[in-house]
């Protein structure tokens, strides 16, 4: 393997990390509220039109990244409503948002399709970036390197600051974190917005750096990886940036075995692991019985204060 | 005039649809007083400390703090008014740490160092011992009330509301708290303590106020009262006994446990270990114990709802059925009442008459080739809501429509009008108001005249011993040589309680 193969490799892995790495951060604060939302794809499709279309309008990327961010925070509002407003099943809901969120992003579309928006200039000079190998660092979107810093600011938020602490507690015991005061559906408001705001920019990665034009269905399923992702990480922000650079190899392989016929094992072989990784964590962890100590006590729950 | 009182209600009033919770209650606390608010389930009690911590909101009435009219429209207000309160069902949140349940209990914002020295200073000033780094799940039941008490008293409080705080305790947890609230009232920090055991409101409480049906009944000195007295106020009525008779001689053993371990049931679970004692026909035999040390595994593994390799771990009237599931016990004579009666003892959406074929269909014949005969289940519940005064509609009601008090009432009504030969219970009476609880006590005394045997694990002590013949306590899974209750001394069975073993038990 010449060491030009090598680095496009993980430039690819990179490439396919990214977005699952920054809907599986919001997911995993949204999680931690004790909140599921299963409309990750969705909101990460209404965040990759809203983008490109910002873009479009407004030659500017970083306009269309805040536009992919208030889309997918829009769109999780909807959920957030119809879930701590209206008591609603949160699978269904959030079922019903991903259906949602691929009907509207297709539909808001439909006068995009085939137009090209400018990329992102890169954020270093040209000598690093478009260096033979210096671009293995510096060579990328800035969504990557906003993804890495997400990362380390995320756990501080979670584990170092009062409004982390509170939001755990709502995730951990709702009815207790009401009790002493806080406003449990104000937290999961708020949680659900960045979740959604997160899908949204991991979203217009697909439209805005990795094509950069829209289609239906772009994002390919890549939620739903996201959605594994969070569990497969054990509700850990550091395993689960590990778990999106190991899911964005085999996602990687996925796409060698499909465009060179690796004929080693199917490409759908490879399209399954990051699922049949997850269980296999998933009952790894459980059977040593400290996963159930650290998914949120109240995941999934609706907040009935009665009593 | 002296000062004015600490806290002063009057003519408070909380309607609920269809209950009048609280109607026209008044009385007042003085600084350093040890005040009781004594009750019934029901009686109104929560509700009324609900509303002076601000978790709800009175319909009429007025709230008086040092004198000043005051409202609390949530419980901020009220920690900043100096309102602590520690909740009967604790607040905490299982899987974070010690320090970080207590600062999200404080409304401002400490650094985790400075919150950490405070609460050392707080716990060294009072005698409450506690690792500000542990996980909470990993604590025992009086630890975790610790936090509750530390997180209160963080805040310096001038009145702090107790909500049962001794429901969970071992005698020497509760003789511990009691000597921490004897010190904050005499510091001025006056107490609302809530609870209906008589005798630790006699040991510890200034004053009394006792509630009914939402109304105030007295406000007493339960010094000069005697706790007949607070229990007849309380229930509206004279308290009956346990009828028994006196000297009774058992029969020949009715229930051998030999031997009898179990493996834990998950990660939170106990395991049994090495369990034997025997139980005669006539006897009623009491496990006491803290919540959490194996109670449920050995009602499990008696119920034959968990089944034992060695069939002659347990054996009923000699036979040997450890090996058997639950149906085929009861075949032997045997029934059981577990602790929780929605989803466990009953199914909430089913009739009282189809919860009755749950456990009676073989005993009664309620299933004809392979129908259920409904006549016969309905008559069945009939008779069991008619003897055990269950307030339902009748045999059609769904059990989820009881209240927990009158479902508890049918299910043990329902095993023990089967007239089952061994039958074991957990917490009989749990959450049911006094005038059924000794309803329930007299089923049991009745049935174990009539020559069966019983075993009761409860986690109220004064049940047990006014109860059981015998009790042994279980501690981490083990249980303890069995004692006559006559011969019982409470210390003893606090130490066994606590995890004291060895020798303390059978020293003689």
């Amino acid at each position: 393997m010449s060491p030009d193969f090598i680095i496009a490799a993980i430039i690819t892995v990179v490439g396919l990390s990214t977005p699952i790495l920054l809907a599986g951060l919001g997911e995993l604060v949204v999680e931690k509220s004790g909140v599921l939302n299963l409309g990750v794809e969705g909101m990460m499709l209404v965040g990759a039109i809203s983008g490109f279309a910002v873009t479009v309008y407004t030659f500017n990327p970083w306009f269309g990244v805040l536009g992919a961010a208030a889309g997918g925070a829009l769109a999780s509002l909807i959920f957030a409503v119809l879930v701590l407003q209206l008591n609603s099943n949160q699978v269904a809901t959030g079922l019903a948002l991903t259906i949602f969120g691929t009907g509207i992003s297709s539909l808001m579309g439909l006068s995009f399709t085939g137009r090209i928006v400018m990329p992102f200039t890169s954020v270093f000079p040209d000598v690093l970036a478009k260096h033979d190998y210096l671009r293995l660092i510096f060579g990328y979107s800035p969504l990557v390197y906003f993804a890495l810093i997400m990362v380390p600011l995320t756990t501080w938020f979670l584990k170092s600051t009062r409004a982390g602490l509170i939001l755990r507690a709502v995730g951990e015991n709702d009815l207790s974190a009401h009790s002493i005061g806080y406003s449990v559906i104000k937290v999961r408001y708020a949680a659900i917005a960045f979740g959604g705001a997160m899908a949204g920019i991991g979203g217009c990665y697909f439209s805005m750096v990795i094509t950069p034009m829209w289609a239906e269905k772009m994002t390919a399923g890549r939620g739903w990886i996201a959605l594994a992702l969070v569990v497969f990480a054990g509700w850990r922000t550091g395993r689960l940036f590990a778990g999106a650079y190991f899911f964005g190899i085999l996602m990687a392989l996925e796409l060698y075995a499909k465009a060179s016929g690796f004929s080693f094992l199917p490409s759908q072989f490879w399209a399954a692991m990051p699922y049949a990784m997850t269980v296999i964590a998933l009952s790894f962890i459980s059977s040593r019985g400290t996963a159930g100590a650290n998914a949120p006590a109240c995941l999934g729950k609706p907040f009935l204060p009665s009593t | 005039m002296a000062s004015p009182a600490r806290l002063e209600l009057t003519g408070i009033t909380k309607r609920f649809p269809g209950v009048l919770a609280n109607d026209n209650v008044g009385f007042s606390v003085k600084p350093g007083e040890i005040h009781a608010l004594l009750g019934e389930n029901g009686a109104g009690k929560s509700t009324l400390v609900k509303m002076i911590y601000g978790i709800m909101q009175p319909d009429a009435g007025e709230i008086r703090w040092d004198g000043q009219r005051i409202s609390v429209p949530n419980p901020k207000v009220a920690r900043k008014l100096g309102i602590g309160m520690v909740f009967q069902h604790f607040s905490l949140f299982e899987a974070m740490t010690v320090l970080e349940n207590i600062a999200l209990g404080m409304d401002a914002k400490i650094p985790a160092r400075e919150l950490e020295s405070r609460i050392l200073a707080v716990m060294g000033q009072y005698g409450l011992k506690l690792e500000p780094h542990r996980i909470v799940s990993t604590l025992s039941v009086g630890e975790r009330q610790r936090i509750e008490i530390v997180r209160a008293l963080l805040l310096n409080p001038k009145l702090l509301i107790m909500d049962e705080p001794t429901s969970v305790l071992t005698p020497q947890e509760v003789e511990q708290l009691f000597a921490v609230l004897r010190k904050l009232a005499e510091e001025g920090c006056s107490i609302l303590y809530i609870s209906h055991k008589l005798h630790e409101i006699k040991a510890l409480c200034d004053t009394a106020t006792i509630l009914r049906g939402g109304q105030l009944v007295d406000t007493c000195d339960p010094a000069v009262e005697t706790s007949r007295s607070m229990a007849e106020k309380m229930i509206g009525g004279s308290l009956k006994d346990i009828s028994r008779v006196a000297g009774r001689e058992f029969g020949a053993t009715k229930l051998a446990v030999k031997a009898l371990s179990l493996a834990a049931d998950g990660p939170f679970g106990t395991a049994l270990s090495d369990i034997s004692f025997n139980v005669r026909a006539g006897e009623i035999f009491g496990v006491a114990g803290v919540a959490g040390n194996g109670q449920n595994a050995l009602l499990l593994a008696l119920s034959g709802e968990a089944t034992n390799a060695d069939p002659a771990s347990v054996t009923v009237d000699g036979v040997a059925v450890g090996h058997m599931q639950a149906r085929a016990r009861r075949g032997h004579g045997m029934g059981s009442v577990p602790e929780e009666r929605n989803g466990h003892a009953a199914v909430p959406i089913f009739t009282l008459a189809d919860n009755a074929v749950l456990t009676a269909r073989d005993r009664l014949g309620m299933v004809r080739a392979g129908l259920i005969d409904a006549k016969a289940a309905r008559t069945y519940a009939g008779e069991v809501i008619e003897a055990f005064s269950v307030k339902a509609t009748g045999p059609g009601a769904m059990a989820e429509s009881l209240s927990g008090g009158n479902l508890q009432k049918y299910i043990m009504g329902r095993e023990i009008l089967q007239k089952p030969q061994v039958l074991i219970v957990s917490q009989p009476t749990w959450g049911v108001d006094a005038g059924a609880a000794a309803a329930i006590h007299q089923a049991l005394v009745d049935l174990a005249a009539t020559g069966s045997a019983i075993v009761v694990i409860s986690q109220d002590l004064d049940e047990l011993l006014s109860l059981c013949d015998t009790m042994a306590v279980i501690n981490g899974g083990r249980l303890s040589r069995p004692m006559a209750v006559a011969d019982a001394k409470i210390d003893e069975i606090g130490l066994l309680m606590g995890g004291i073993h060895g020798d303390v038990a059978h020293a003689h």
